[in-house]
């Protein structure tokens, strides 16, 4: 059996400790599985991603993610963990806005030097940058060496999804990536993703309010039906 | 993260506020500019005035202030209030433990330019620097009673060759209506550089001196006076009355206290001997505080300076926050977040540092031949040196310490973040 590429076991968090944020019995996420991960505003989503991407500190629990306990692991390692096997989206303002397109999108690899000779594997930074913007649907030759702040929302998204993408990481999280985008882009993006991820065998997880975009994903989850301390408050 | 990529990133962040970056660059080079100009300025003037003379053990001239008869008597700065009379000078020469004499007399001009009567002997004695000997570059020295020797910033500045026909102005005032016309010279020779204020001085004979003042001597021009021609001027006694000063070399340097002191009790005239060195060291003493005083100033001006990288630091800390999740996100570390703000500050401190010292070689580079012409003052060996090196140095350390603080400010802030900013 395949060990998973992120495994919770009794995790708990809190920013104060009168008020318990998340408290997750179980939650594992598959290699190369699509997750959706639904839930309100201000019921620790993006709490959540922080924990998995290893800049948070769950007060207790086992965390693993791509065969790396966090919980033991240094800020530093955990920051090297991140840049070697993680892609990050945000919500919106994605891009560093000093930055070309290409500096933004190979941002991680200046992190990672596994990520890096990944990259020059696929053929170098500028190549391996224009083919996942062109499969982003942004094709245009010139786009690479333009500021970032000199593109639409919209493609300062997909952007920011070549930036997660380079380098084939383990793992991709979105912490919401469409809010900021209408309807038709918003499902052309998520299918543009999705195709990317799957391509690079990747993991996602997508989290979103919007249970509508569920039918997308292989798997959905509410995050207030895992967290035991929201339930505990709400009862 | 290797480090030249921490560079790549700060200078792309310092492109993208380039209007601010540029203004605080601005502010630590004036700064730095002052600091650097009031430092070489003082260092030349120093240099300058020390290498004017040497050799030299004795200045004899009326009495006035030691530091005010080595200012007009060698660097003809400010003027004589009183002279020494001929005789009194004759006596001083023919003192036993006297080597040699040079009499010097000043009070006029030409075109801004001091005119200095003396002997032909100022030539053989008067040494500058470490011991160098005055060299003609053209001609020969003035052996007519209307030859002049003209220093090399004089013939440079006023395009004046062998030959070229001079008038000379009583006193130190513009030319015009106190204009010696009627005794015109001619430059008879051209000295080399020397850095000192030979090389803006016209040398002419004592008897020179003599001769152009006659008809002068109730101190305005007696027209009746141009009718003597220069072949009757020839014939008269020419020896001066007064002379301003005289530089004194003696038999036995060992003996400059006791001759001194011998001079200065003169009873027949009243004389001040001075000795160049200690004069210069009683200038520096006078000086000293206010440029003590000068530099604290300028030293502050660059703190100053340097504090502005700090506001723009500061002020910048809470746009940036966006910029640094993102760094996070894709796996920056607080210690990445700290060395580039660090880098940022310490890159805009080597930056004004450098631009302030070329600053400062440039205005040297323009102001010099203004301050040589005006005050006397030769900029030399102004170019870079170790003072800037230091400066720069100093300036990009400090830069990156005071940078220290916005950097921990955002490093820190950026683990109380993580990937979302929470305002």
């Amino acid at each position: 059996m395949t060990a998973p590429l992120v495994d919770i076991k009794g995790l708990s968090f809190a920013w104060t400790k009168a008020d318990p944020l998340l408290s997750i019995d179980q939650f594992t996420l598959a290699p190369g599985e699509r997750l959706f991960l639904r839930g309100p505003s201000g019921s620790g989503k993006s709490t959540f991603l922080g924990l998995v991407c290893g800049v948070l500190d769950p007060q207790s629990g086992a965390l693993n993610v791509a065969g790396q306990d966090l919980t033991r692991l240094a800020r530093h390692k955990r920051d090297q963990l991140r840049a070697d096997k993680m892609g990050v989206i945000f919500q919106m303002l994605n891009l560093v806005p000093y930055l070309t397109v290409l500096q933004n999108v190979t941002l991680a690899c200046r992190f990672s030097r596994p990520r890096r000779a990944r990259v020059e594997a696929a053929g170098g930074a500028a190549q391996e940058a224009t083919r996942l913007l062109a499969h982003l649907g942004l094709d245009d030759k010139n786009l690479l060496a333009r500021k970032a702040t000199d593109l639409s929302v919209g493609q300062q998204q997909r952007v920011a999804a070549a930036r997660a993408l380079i380098g084939a990481p383990d793992l991709i999280i979105a912490d919401e990536p469409t809010s900021a985008v209408d309807a038709d882009n918003r499902d052309r993006f998520i299918d543009l993703l999705l195709a990317e991820a799957t391509a690079s065998g990747a993991g996602l997880i997508f989290v979103s309010h919007d249970g509508d975009l569920a039918h997308h994903f292989d798997r959905a989850v509410d995050l207030a039906a895992i967290n035991a301390a929201r339930q505990e408050h709400l009862a | 993260m290797p480090l030249a990529s921490i560079f790549g990133l700060a200078w792309h962040s310092v492109l993208n506020r380039k209007t601010a970056a540029m203004l605080t660059i601005f502010a630590i080079a004036l700064s730095v500019c002052l600091f650097l100009g009031v430092e070489k300025a003082r260092k030349a003037a120093r240099a300058g005035f020390d290498n004017t003379i040497s050799g030299t053990d004795l200045i004899v001239g009326a009495p006035s202030g030691q530091v005010n008869l080595l200012l007009y008597a060698v660097f003809r700065l400010g003027n004589a209030t009183a002279e020494m009379s001929w005789d009194a000078y004759q006596t001083v020469a023919a003192r036993p433990d006297i080597a040699w004499a040079v009499p010097v007399s000043l009070g006029d001009s030409h075109r801004g330019y001091r005119v200095m009567g003396t002997s032909t002997a100022y030539f053989d004695h008067y040494r500058f620097g470490q011991g160098r000997a005055l060299e003609l570059a053209e001609g020969e020295r003035f052996d007519d009673l209307f030859d002049a020797v003209i220093g090399a910033d004089v013939a440079k500045t006023l395009g004046y060759t062998i030959g070229t026909p001079l008038i000379l102005t009583h006193g130190l005032g513009a030319s015009g209506l106190s204009d010696h016309d009627n005794r015109p010279f001619r430059v008879a020779g051209i000295l080399k550089p020397t850095g000192t204020p030979v090389d803006q001085t016209v040398h002419i004979s004592l008897e020179g001196i003599t001769a152009i003042h006659i008809g002068w001597e109730t101190g305005a021009r007696n027209p009746l006076a141009d009718n003597i021609s220069e072949e009757m001027i020839r014939t008269f006694d020419l020896t001066p009355k007064t002379v301003t000063a005289a530089f004194v070399g003696l038999e036995n340097r060992a003996t400059v206290l006791r001759t001194r002191r011998a001079i200065n009790t003169n009873r027949s005239e009243p004389l001040l001997a001075i000795i160049p060195g200690l004069a210069l060291a009683e200038l520096w003493g006078v000086v000293g505080t206010a440029e003590l005083i000068l530099l604290a100033v300028s030293a502050f001006v660059v703190i100053v300076g340097l504090v502005s990288i700090l506001t723009s630091l500061l002020t910048s800390l809470n746009e940036r926050r966006r910029e640094m999740s993102i760094l996070r996100a894709t796996g920056a570390g607080p210690g990445t977040i700290f060395t580039l703000m660090a880098v940022e500050a310490a890159g805009l401190g080597l930056a004004g540092a450098l631009l302030g010292a070329g600053l400062t070689q440039l205005i040297f580079w323009l102001g010099a031949p203004f301050l040589a012409a005006e005050f006397g003052i030769s900029l030399i060996r102004t170019g870079l040196g170790l003072i800037d090196l230091y400066t720069i140095g100093a300036v990009t350390l400090a830069a990156f310490l005071l940078g220290c603080g916005p950097a921990y400010a955002a490093s820190h802030r950026s683990l109380a973040d993580g990937l979302t900013i929470k305002m």
